[in-house]
């Protein structure tokens, strides 16, 4: 009895920080409409700046609080400048883009923090007055966590007062239904952003400073916590604290329960509480179903048109320079070396795996933000075969689509059931139960050691033989995908995500269309894992990663979302890109920066940029001002 | 003869508002039923439950016979009911004639085919409706650049392309210019007419329900309150007081 | 003559690559009520938006009481006094009517009649009974009163009232007309978009008509009435 009673105050308590992250991030996309994936970073931030502080201030109880309020108002701050820097200039760009931009802070910050407190894990600080445990039923339990229980029911009160009891509040709740409406009434749009992000941030930050006496800070909390901290959100229910409040305090006992009853499969459990909860309540426990944003209009995308000449003859150059750079490493290898090869592959196997990512997110409006599940799981699938029956290439090859199209059939009968930044939530979160239990299955997976060994048969063994191969898979895949988007396949899917309402009206059964849709690009996700697999000789679970998973997003909105060349380009240049930095120290600063950069000057993504140069080049911009006449012009 | 559809008691309410509480009513091949009443009476609400975007808390909905209370929209559009929305609702990244091709596609269970183009197929059934509403010149350009009225007019196009025997339109003529609210309209007793559809519509403007229903319903407060000829309902004091007002005079003039 | 109270100039407005305004004037004097005809898609909507600074404008001017507010952000231009009533209503529909109001609140002005909750609610009598009723629950036609009361709590001296009468019941349009012309009494100055004649004529003085963007027609509302040929092209059979 005792232990249950300690086992349950642990779980409350372990829930404060997720809380504090979750409804930060629940509150900044209120009124933003941002998914904030800098958010981890904050987290990370408050932990680490909470460190310095507590020694800097000193003093005892009083001086410790001091400090953790001091981290926290700190990372408010480093909020306040990311939106004052960066979200505000870029306002007016697809809602989507902005992601990009946060992601490249959280690269940016993952440097600095490292230049700054080096990488060594730090240990936290303990609070004075709480440094005991109390003997409860004759299981001990630390004081600091009955600290810890309270802080989550006092921040919930603290916001709910301000929501509903404040101008401030009311201006916020109108603006996360109706931002542009609240600015035509006069209220000043930026300083309710400002303080959002503020807000928000400071709540992240508090949450990673709070818990230095228990866990401390390292370098890799952001990607821990944005995760579970995701979990709360979709579980609770987007845009509710009250929601993110109860889930909070669902994934903490699930946490702490879960380790004493299945040690290694805590994520696992956190992943079956996830799925059930959304199968009965598909917008979270309190949340309700996503509000189309009164905010930016896109124009509507142009009907889609074959390729023209122009585009034919691009691929077909393009083709021949890929088909001849073998030739051209053999006639002169000092200029056209065996790492350029390589890169070449590289760059192949990624446009592949940000094609299949841009066939649902493009044509089938689904941001998936967990696509490493089926690039991993494709390349796991291979490896595995060949792990544990010596299964050669030709065979496990095939294995590797075909198991990422069944983990996506799998994740998609879940997913599909959501849209819009729910949609992209869900993924993120399994994706990372993809990842856990590669991660943590070690006996099957080999953990974080990997799959070693998984070369091609003896006739693609050859650098060269490997690269015709790739360029064959990748040429075939790209205009399969595209095929399949010119026939009724794809016209049935865009009509799916063009207008819900009219799809449902002409009888189309979208989610199951979707569904499909999500399978075929898990496949070609899967394929592009196994050219991966083959090229290097072995799998980490770093392909799964969040981080892995970013990359294909990030290729396809940098590449541009609207046109089909996009994931090309963006896949190229990023690739490359990481290509370049990657013997740099502090690479992620770097890459991180130019994201930003890229941002802040290509609203429209690489490919857009193409798009309109050329089509003002060739005079094929659409006749702007005739578009919506039909003659009829009577003089007034 | 029997009815196409009938409705019975049907009932809906939305966290202890009864938004909707058992309506009944009947619709006969060829005929046009106005379902008119102020703003919040039912009349959406009655709708969305006929094409199942809301699921009815009880009555029957019985299209041809059969109950079809419950079913998802993609299942009803199946079963011969085609809709127009009150704000258009087309595809935006389509040409008009993609638009119409998409829905007959879908009509002959063909949209998960993969591999053969989709611009080839159902081009001149397509070119057949489009012509029917008038819109054949208009086939080539995107839905996204239309004038309102000849929306209006694709979305007619779509909703017949599985050859509906029941056709629901949710203000057909709203946000259109006088004139062209008179010709879409012509054109809906026209087809209605050749087809023998029956048409369910609500409707803001008088003038267009008293010129063109057969048959007038009205709502109130979720409840049903008078039924019957253009005539009958406009006498009807009730139905003066709640709804129509002033503007049966300018209906009139 | 006196400076109008808001006059736009040669507004160019694309939407994507459509030009959607193409050199679209217009005035509004002190006081008066004046209309902009025309059907959907002509460019009412976009006018105001444009106007009110929702919309990025590529080129023409705006003057607010002969200050010029072009390209001004929607706040700044709420403040120098306009009020926005958009089309689709756009009330907060999880916040109660009391919070509606609250949101649209802005200081009291010398030049524009100052307006209170207890001051609305004697004009919107329906809306007195549900002060803390969440407003996503109310009727469209309740929901049209508190998007006008809304926006009268900012205390404007001009109004855009973006088809104040779609899709309301003939009851309600009444109302609405009622509305109106007390405000106008009152002393603010209201520009209008409609495509119901019948109701522009009941409140207005003067009428622009609007197609494809362009001003066709512009005149008193007596003067279209006796103008049948304007009418017939533009506006009826």
């Amino acid at each position: 009895m005792g232990e249950f009673i300690v086992t349950l105050l642990t779980g409350l308590s372990s829930a404060a920080a997720l809380f504090l992250v979750a409804s930060g991030l629940s509150i900044i996309f209120g009124v933003t409409r941002i998914v904030n994936f800098a958010h981890g970073s904050f987290y990370m931030l408050g932990a680490y700046i909470g460190v310095t502080a507590v020694t800097a201030v000193g003093g005892g109880a009083v001086g410790f609080w001091v400090a953790i309020l001091l981290a926290a108002v700190a990372v408010g701050l480093i909020g306040v400048a990311m939106e004052i820097l960066l979200l505000r200039r870029i306002y007016r760009a697809p809602e989507l883009f902005q992601l990009i931009a946060t992601f490249g802070v959280i690269l940016v910050i993952q440097d600095v923090t490292l230049w700054i407190w080096g990488s060594e894990d730090l240990v936290g600080p303990r609070a004075p007055g709480f440094t005991g445990a109390v003997t409860i039923l004759g299981q001990r339990l630390p004081e600091y966590d009955l600290v810890l229980i309270a802080v989550s029911p006092l921040v919930l009160a603290g916001l709910w007062l301000l929501f509903n009891r404040t101008r401030w509040g009311t201006l916020v709740r109108a603006a996360t239904l109706d931002r542009q409406m609240v600015s035509a009434l006069g209220v000043n749009q930026r300083w309710l952003f400002t303080g959002v992000l503020f807000l928000g941030s400071a709540l992240a930050g508090l949450g990673g400073a709070i818990q230095l006496p228990k866990g401390g800070a390292d370098l890799l909390m952001d990607f821990n916590i944005i995760a579970a901290a995701f979990v709360v959100v979709v579980v609770g229910g987007m845009g509710s604290i009250g929601g993110a409040f109860l889930a909070a305090i669902l994934i903490g006992l699930l946490q702490t329960f879960g380790i004493q009853i299945f040690p290694n499969s805590t994520l696992i459990l956190m992943f079956l509480v996830m799925a059930v909860v959304l199968i009965f309540r598909p917008w979270g426990l309190l949340g309700k179903p996503e509000i189309p944003g009164h905010g930016v209009v896109e124009a509507p995308e142009a009907p889609l048109r074959p390729a023209g000449r122009g585009l034919r003859l691009a691929g077909a150059l393009v083709l021949a320079v890929l088909l001849l750079l073998p030739v051209a490493h053999l006639a002169v290898p000092a200029a056209v070396d065996d790492f350029l090869l390589v890169l070449v592959i590289d760059i192949m196997i990624f446009v592949l795996f940000a094609a299949a990512l841009h066939f649902i997110m493009g044509p089938g409006g689904m941001v998936s933000f967990g696509h490493a599940a089926f690039f991993g799981g494709g390349a796991y699938a291979a490896a595995l075969l060949v792990k544990f029956a010596e299964a050669p290439m030709e065979i496990a090859f095939w294995a590797a689509p075909a198991g990422a199209a069944l983990l996506a059939i799998l994740f998609g009968w879940f997913c599909v059931r959501l849209t819009g930044v729910y949609f992209a939530m869900l993924t993120l979160a399994f994706a990372q139960i993809a990842w856990s239990i590669v991660f943590q299955w070690g006996e099957v997976t080999g953990g974080d050691d990997g799959i070693l060994g998984t070369w091609p048969s003896d006739w693609a063994s050859s650098r060269i033989a490997y690269y015709y191969m790739t360029v064959g898979f990748v040429v075939a895949g790209l205009l399969a995908l595209r095929r399949m988007l010119f026939a009724p396949f794809g016209y049935t899917l865009r009509a799916g995500r063009d207008s819900p309402l009219r799809a449902a009206a002409i009888g189309i059964d979208i989610k199951r269309h979707q569904w499909i849709a999500f399978t075929i690009s898990g496949a070609f996700a899967g394929l592009a894992g196994a050219l991966f697999v083959y090229s290097k000789g072995s799998v980490f679970p770093t392909e799964m990663e969040i981080a892995r998973s970013f990359d294909a997003l990030l290729m396809v909105l940098l590449g541009g979302v609207h046109s089909l060349t996009g994931p090309i380009v963006g896949a190229t240049a990023l690739t490359w890109l990481n290509d370049l930095f990657s013997e740099l120290s502090y690479w992620r600063f770097l890459l991180g920066a130019t994201i930003i950069a890229l941002v802040l000057l290509l609203p429209d993504g690489l490919a857009g940029l193409g798009d309109t140069w050329l089509a003002r080049r060739l005079g094929l911009a659409a006749p702007a001002s005739g578009s919506g006449a039909n003659g009829q012009e009577t003089p007034a | 003869m029997t009815a196409l559809l009938e409705v019975d008691r049907l009932s809906k309410a939305f966290g202890g508002v009864r938004a909707v509480q058992d309506v009944s009513f009947a619709v006969n091949p060829g005929e046009l039923l106005a379902l008119i009443g102020p703003n919040g009476a039912g009349k959406t609400t009655c709708f969305n439950m006929l094409m199942g975007q809301i699921r009815p808390d009880h009555g029957a909905i019985l299209l041809k016979g059969r109950d079809i209370a419950g079913l998802p929209p993609h299942r009803i559009w199946r079963l011969g009911v085609g809709r127009t929305f009150q704000i258009t609702a087309t595809f935006s990244s389509m040409t008009v004639r993609e638009n119409v091709q998409m829905a007959l596609i879908s009509h002959r269970n063909a949209g998960r085919r993969l591999w053969r183009p989709a611009a080839g197929t159902e081009t001149a059934q397509a070119d057949a409706l489009l012509d029917r509403v008038g819109m054949a010149e208009q086939g080539d350009r995107a839905c996204s650049v239309l004038a309102y009225g000849d929306l209006k007019r694709v979305e007619l196009a779509i909703a017949l392309a599985n050859d509906p025997d029941l056709l629901l339109m949710d203000e057909p003529t709203a946000g259109m210019a006088p004139r062209e609210r008179i010709e879409l309209m012509r054109l809906a007793d026209e087809i209605v007419a050749e087809r023998k559809i029956g048409v369910l519509f609500t409707e803001h403007d008088m003038d267009v329900v008293f010129a063109h229903a057969h048959r007038i319903m009205v709502l109130n407060r979720g409840e049903l309150i008078a039924e019957g000829t253009p005539e009958a309902v406009r006498a009807n004091e009730q139905v003066r007081e709640i709804y129509l007002g002033s503007s049966v005079e300018a209906g009139q003039a | 003559m006196t400076t109008p109270v808001l006059e736009a100039r040669d507004l160019h407005t694309y939407y994507g690559g459509a030009h959607i305004l193409a050199d679209l004037s217009f005035v509004l004097n002190d006081g008066e009520v004046v209309v902009l005809l025309g059907r959907n898609g002509a460019g009412k909507t976009t006018t105001m938006k444009s106007v009110m600074g929702l919309v990025r404008m590529r080129a023409g001017t705006v003057h607010l009481e002969g200050a010029d507010i072009t390209g001004r952000e929607p706040h700044v231009i709420a403040r120098a006094g306009m009020g926005y009533v958009p089309e689709d209503r756009r009330i907060f529909g999880d916040l109660t009517v009391m919070e509606n109001l609250e949101v649209g609140r802005q200081p009291e002005r010398a030049d524009a009649p100052a307006w209170t909750p207890e001051r609305l609610f004697g004009m919107f009598p329906n809306l007195a009974e549900m002060r803390t009723r969440q407003a996503g629950r109310m009727s469209g036609g309740e929901q049209q009163m508190l998007t006008v009361a809304r926006t009268l709590m900012g205390n404007p001296k001009v109004l855009l009232l973006d088809e104040p009468s779609e899709g309301l019941a003939p009851v309600i349009v009444d109302q609405m007309v009622a509305t109106i012309q007390a405000l106008k009494a009152e002393g603010l100055s209201i520009l209008l978009s409609e495509q119901n004649l019948h109701f522009a004529t009941a409140v207005s003085d003067r009428a622009y008509i609007v197609e494809k963007g362009r001003i066709r027609y512009e005149g008193t509302m007596d003067a279209l009435a006796a103008d049948a040929e304007v009418r017939n092209t533009y506006l009826t059979v």
